[in-house]
């Protein structure tokens, strides 16, 4: 590629390179240090309070549904449509009568589930072929890395929803797709810090040992790429949370009665008008986890970037 | 120059390919394939269901049906629409210039007020326009798009009731006003993400162009700032942005597709999710399949465009 800019990605470019200009201008103005630290204070200070917000959704989705006197399928029906902080249900009822606290809860450990393992995969299935195309490099890198380009090509939205449409919708089979359509950006990654690494001297030295391919790739190379890779992660997961939602919303992803945050919202437009907390809460929840993990990359990415400790 | 030109087009023709591969994969993960509508027909019969499978070509080898389903893309035979028997291009051709609309408008409003924002943020680097431009940017990608959608309807349309809540046009009003008004809250909708990123990846290459000597030089000779700034700084920060743009394009096409379904907007976005839910197999392919030829073309026009624009890329 020409591009002066690393490309970017997952949802097709969400993850941005926020940090790329610190470095470059950095090092040209000398009256810079004092901003600089206030930056990257900044920066962390917005992480932690990310990683604070994600703690605390992951408390409540996995914990608060037993401090709660009904479950998420109670049906409570002389209550439906009842107003957020009115009743005993907190944050108000939907159209059937079910507590909707009880279901953003549950929602959300389905939608973190779901980010959280679609990374898992992805991260696996993006290291191994980024790893394999950076090592060997040749025919079988260039063929896997143009895969990787084929793959970029799709709007992520639209390659998720052909495939959700044919198979049966579950947690498991949407998590794997979402997966699936997502590991492109980290075997990006993984492929440039190998070609890079492989070259190195401690690489070259291990090589000459007598090292295999397998301990030279596992043992040398990849946990010297572990900063990238964790930083590429966590932004995964921030667009696997993103990804269900959509295809949820869209009537494809986890159905009913499972809910999941996306789904909550899938009939929530007919009710704008009428009982607006059923859209508002369950977004609020989607762009408070969303936002959370990319503030978390971002802070990951100042920290475990070398290139700043100068 | 012509060297790379032909260079790019065999690395495009080698990915239309791989991407053609993995439309057709996509195609046959399908349960039943392509006969899976006939298999719902009430009383059809085994044997039925195979007399059918081969007048559909489809028990021969794989990369036999592969090739014929090739060829007949490159040929512009999409097939039909199993619902109204319609040529796929023609259906696509018909609902793709409302979501170009969208699209167009939408992009060219976000680029430029992006662009304001990352060149203001590179100026005053570190001044609380800066901070709150970055947080903004950062909570504005995290935003689904389709709940943005469902907040601005609800404030704009419920609430104060000065736009419609959807559609192209009011019944019966069919002017051009009206259109615009329609346009408003899907646009808004739709570019919040690239203002979002054409703000940061603005800011990072301003601060990137803002120390070069040329800049420099300009300051040197006299030049007003607002000089040095258009003609000299944004001017060649704006580079790389033709990069990003079209690695932008499948970003917008999704968004397209959700900010259509929400606000009902008659286009590609729309005619795919209408389609998933007929089951319109030859539809959702051509659809799968056009907006990834866009993106190939549109990443290869930024590629040539870089090049054109840019005289110290050395194109071999």
């Amino acid at each position: 590629m020409l591009s002066p800019i690393p490309a970017s990605g997952s949802i097709e470019g969400r993850m941005t390179d926020f940090t790329s200009s610190t470095q470059v201008a950095g090092s040209t103005e000398p009256t810079l240090g004092k901003n600089r630290a206030r930056d990257r204070f900044m920066r962390h200070r917005l992480a932690v309070l990310g990683a604070g917000m994600i703690i605390a959704l992951v408390l409540l989705s996995f914990a608060g549904p037993y401090l709660l006197p009904f479950n998420d399928l109670y049906i409570d029906i002389r209550n439906r449509f009842a107003p957020p902080f009115a009743s005993i249900h907190i944050l108000g009822t939907d159209p059937l009568g079910r507590d909707h606290l009880a279901r953003l809860m549950t929602a959300g450990r389905i939608s973190m589930s779901i980010g959280f393992s679609a990374m898992l995969i992805a991260t696996c299935v993006g290291t191994t072929i980024g790893a394999v195309a950076g090592y060997y490099g040749g025919y079988l890198g260039a063929a896997l890395m143009r895969l990787v380009d084929a793959m970029l090509c799709f709007p992520s939205i639209f390659l998720l929803l052909a495939i959700a449409a044919f198979i049966n919708p579950g947690v498991a089979s949407i998590t794997l797709i979402i997966a699936l359509t997502s590991w492109m950006e980290v075997a990006r990654v993984v492929e440039g810090q190998m070609k890079s690494l492989r070259e190195r001297d401690f690489a070259v030295a291990a090589e000459l040992m007598g090292g295999s391919d397998r301990y030279i790739i596992f043992r040398e190379l990849l946990p010297n790429a572990v900063g990238p890779i964790v930083v590429a992660a966590t932004l995964n997961v921030a667009n696997a949370i993103l990804a269900e939602s959509y295809i949820s919303f869209l009537g494809y992803g986890i159905q009913p009665p499972t809910p999941s945050w996306g789904n909550m919202l899938n009939n929530a437009q007919q009710y704008l008008s009428s009982a607006p907390w059923l859209a508002i809460f369950p977004g609020v929840a989607i762009t408070l986890a969303v936002t959370s993990f990319n503030f978390i990359g971002d802070g990951l990415r100042d920290a475990l970037d070398p290139r700043l400790d100068h | 120059m012509l060297r790379f030109l032909i260079q790019r087009s065999l690395q495009n023709v080698v990915l239309l390919w791989l991407v053609s591969m993995i439309g057709f994969g996509v195609l046959f993960l399908a349960p039943g394939g392509p006969l899976a509508q006939f298999a719902l027909v009430p009383g059809m019969s085994r044997a039925e269901l195979l007399r059918i499978a081969e007048q559909m070509g489809l028990n021969r080898p794989i990369p036999a049906q592969y090739w014929e389903w090739f060829t007949r893309l490159l040929s512009g035979d999409w097939g039909h629409s199993y619902r109204d028997g319609q040529p796929v291009l023609w259906i696509i051709g018909s609902h793709l210039g409302a979501t170009l609309e969208l699209m167009v408008v939408s992009a060219t409003v976000a680029v430029a007020v992006g662009m304001w924002v990352g060149v203001l943020g590179a100026i005053r680097r570190y001044s609380v326009f800066d901070y709150l431009a970055t947080i903004g940017a950062m909570i504005a990608l995290s935003i689904p798009t389709f709940w943005f959608g469902l907040v601005t309807i609800y404030v704009f349309s419920v609430k104060l009731a000065i736009l419609p809540a959807g559609n192209m046009y009011t019944i019966g009003d069919g002017s051009f006003w009206d259109y615009v008004r329609h346009l408003i809250a899907p646009s808004l909708v739709l570019g919040l993400v690239t203002v979002a990123l054409w703000s940061r990846y603005m800011r990072s290459s301003m601060l990137e162009v803002i120390h070069q000597d040329y800049v420099r030089t300009a300051r040197a000779k006299g030049a007003s700032e607002w000089v040095v700034l258009t003609r000299h700084a944004i001017r060649n920060a704006l580079l790389p942005m033709i990069t990003v743009a079209g690695l932008q394009l499948p970003t917008l096409l999704s968004g397209a597709l959700v900010t259509e379904t929400v606000f009902t907007w008659p286009g590609m976005g729309r005619l795919f999710l209408d389609s998933l839910s007929y089951r319109d197999y030859p539809v959702v392919m051509g659809v799968l399949m056009l907006s990834a030829v866009l993106v190939l073309i549109g990443n290869m026009l930024a590629d040539i465009l870089y090049a054109v624009a840019d005289p110290r890329i050395r194109l071999d």
